[in-house]
């Protein structure tokens, strides 16, 4: 089993009137199944309403189970004693970054999450100083939440998380909000994480470019997982990412577009560099 | 004029005022405030502004930023003088004019009273200048303990009061943000009667709530996510501790106290 663990995971959000009739059941996760394996950089994708942002919230206990099993580091999520547990484990960070900071001063925001655990005051430091070294915030430890741009606001909420110890962290779309380059610093951040301190993570998001060096692509869509598998296959498929009402990057689609006028750059092209890789080597030649 | 409340911003410095101990600036706000209405005559003022300018000079704090506070009651300030300009009855009269008259006693009590008033807020405005704002929650924590007793959720209101603290200034720019999409398609908030501009700040509460109440419910979420449980089992980052100079300061205070007590009887 690895850290993350789902068997026919099923939600349903159920709405109720004011007699407690129920109104309307909409299911936002259909019978998920997937196997994550510690240390690995899931990308989550899906379009508005997929249920990428309830499985999320499922992994760090904030919502049950209406049916199936979720196992977080081998505790089911679905029993109350193991609530604590699983979300020591499994820390969460949200999209909006002025919504989940809780310190006035940014490194009592991140010993915030240990003060509750209840940690020693001097480990408390300890562990403050490591996470914000590890997201490269520590210059900024009595600075004011409110004086920092998105992605430096985002950086903290991710060491809010990492004094923790998580081994696995999860991200709710947390470059939604932010500008291009607050974004890169964010997902830059989070790959050394997933590096250096074998961390963990399921980076949820409709940005395709963010999931290009993901180790395995998860593509959701009316509460399925649609599609899996490395990044590469992933985007290789580029008729059926549109389906899924998913947006292909540029790249991969001038490749794609390319192949299809009968040039063999091959499909699932990443990046730039990729393909004027694969260009040179068909007319370099002749240039 | 809603972006000059000071209230809740903590200006970071590195000073003696700033590494006290909330407590002792909790107390010592409460004793300046005492002692600002026990004063009386000239040489009790004095003491007071001899005090008030050694605290700011120790904070480190430019002035220009307790100042700022003060422009929101600017009209509380006018009102309250003239009040008492005119309205202290009084023997030696300087002016009649008709049924108003203005007495010596009166400028003295306008005078006094503008001071008050003055000194009152930038006094305050340096334990909330130098003072995170979560110190200060704690202070008030640690220092209503004892309530906790008679059941008083202590814990609770304390992290209530963190909480409010560190929203007011993403409110207080959400509030521009709203006027501004709301004038840009005609709000007016400046023109027309009383009663007509509060009917016109409808359209900037109601988002406003809305969107307090969004945000409240993440950060929830988002507290629930880091095992926030309540006030049981937590431990403290930076726990309260009395130093060498907190003793200090209570003595300073209490020798303070005295001092404008003493000057009553001059």
């Amino acid at each position: 089993m690895g850290i993350v663990k789902a068997s026919r995971l099923v939600h349903e959000y159920i709405r109720r009137d004011e007699e407690g009739n129920v109104e309307s059941i909409q299911t936002a996760l259909d019978g998920l199944d997937f196997d994550v394996k510690a240390g690995d950089f899931i990308a989550v994708l899906g379009h508005n309403g997929s249920g990428k942002s309830t499985l999320a919230k499922h992994i760090n206990a904030l919502l049950l189970p209406s049916g199936g099993t979720l196992w977080v580091d081998g505790k089911d999520t679905s029993d109350s004693g193991n609530v604590s547990a699983v979300r020591r484990q499994a820390g969460m960070v949200f999209q909006n970054p002025d919504n989940q900071i809780i310190g006035s001063v940014v490194e009592e925001d991140v010993g915030f999450g240990p003060e509750n655990l209840g940690i020693p005051s001097e480990e408390i430091w300890i562990r403050v100083e490591e996470s914000l070294k590890s997201v490269g915030m520590l210059r900024y430890r009595s600075h004011s939440p409110n004086r920092l741009s998105g992605g430096q606001k985002q950086r903290v909420a991710i060491a809010g998380i990492l004094s923790m110890e998580p081994k696995c962290i999860v991200l709710d779309e947390p470059t939604a909000m932010l500008d291009p380059s607050g974004r890169q610093e964010v997902l830059e951040a989070v790959h050394a994480l997933n590096r250096q301190k074998g961390i963990t993570v399921l980076w949820i998001t409709h940005y395709m470019e963010e999931v290009v060096h993901a180790d395995v692509v998860y593509v959701m869509d009316q509460g399925r997982i649609v599609m899996q598998g490395k990044p590469r296959e992933i985007f290789s498929r580029v008729e059926e990412l549109r389906e899924h009402r998913l947006d292909v990057p540029q790249i991969t689609l001038l490749a794609h577009e390319l192949n299809q006028a009968g040039l063999a750059v091959g499909e699932g092209t990443l990046t730039r560099e990729e393909l004027k890789d694969a260009l040179v080597r068909l007319y370099g030649s002749r240039a | 004029m809603i972006r000059d409340i000071t209230i809740g911003q903590y200006y970071p410095a590195d000073s003696v005022i700033h590494r006290l101990d909330p407590r002792v600036k909790l107390m010592g706000a409460l004793l300046y405030m005492v002692s600002l209405f026990l004063f009386q005559g000239l040489a009790g003022l004095l003491l007071i502004t001899v005090f008030l300018a050694a605290c700011i000079g120790l904070s480190k704090v430019p002035l220009s930023y307790m100042v700022r506070g003060l422009r929101a009651i600017v009209a509380l300030l006018v009102f309250t003088s003239v009040f008492h300009l005119f309205l202290t009855p009084g023997e030696h009269v300087l002016f009649r004019f008709g049924i108003v008259s203005i007495t010596m006693e009166g400028v003295a009590n306008a005078v006094f009273m503008l001071f008050r008033l003055i000194y009152l807020i930038v006094g305050t405005s340096i334990m909330t200048l130098a003072t995170t704002p979560n110190a200060l929650t704690d202070g008030l924590e640690k220092a209503l303990r004892p309530l906790e007793k008679i059941r008083v959720p202590v814990h609770a209101i304390a992290m209530m009061m963190s909480i409010a603290l560190r929203f007011i200034p993403i409110l207080i720019e959400e509030v521009d943000l709203i006027m501004k999409a709301q004038m840009a398609r005609g709000a007016d908030f400046e023109n027309g009667s009383l009663i007509k501009r509060v009917k016109n700040m409808i359209p900037l509460l109601v988002p406003l709530f809305v969107s307090a109440f969004r945000r409240a419910d993440d950060l929830a979420m988002a507290m629930e996510a880091r095992c926030y449980v309540g006030g049981a089992g937590r431990t403290k980052m930076k726990p309260l501790r009395y130093a060498k100079r907190d003793y200090v300061a209570y003595l300073i205070l209490a020798a303070y106290l005295a001092g404008v007590i003493a000057l009553r009887a001059v």
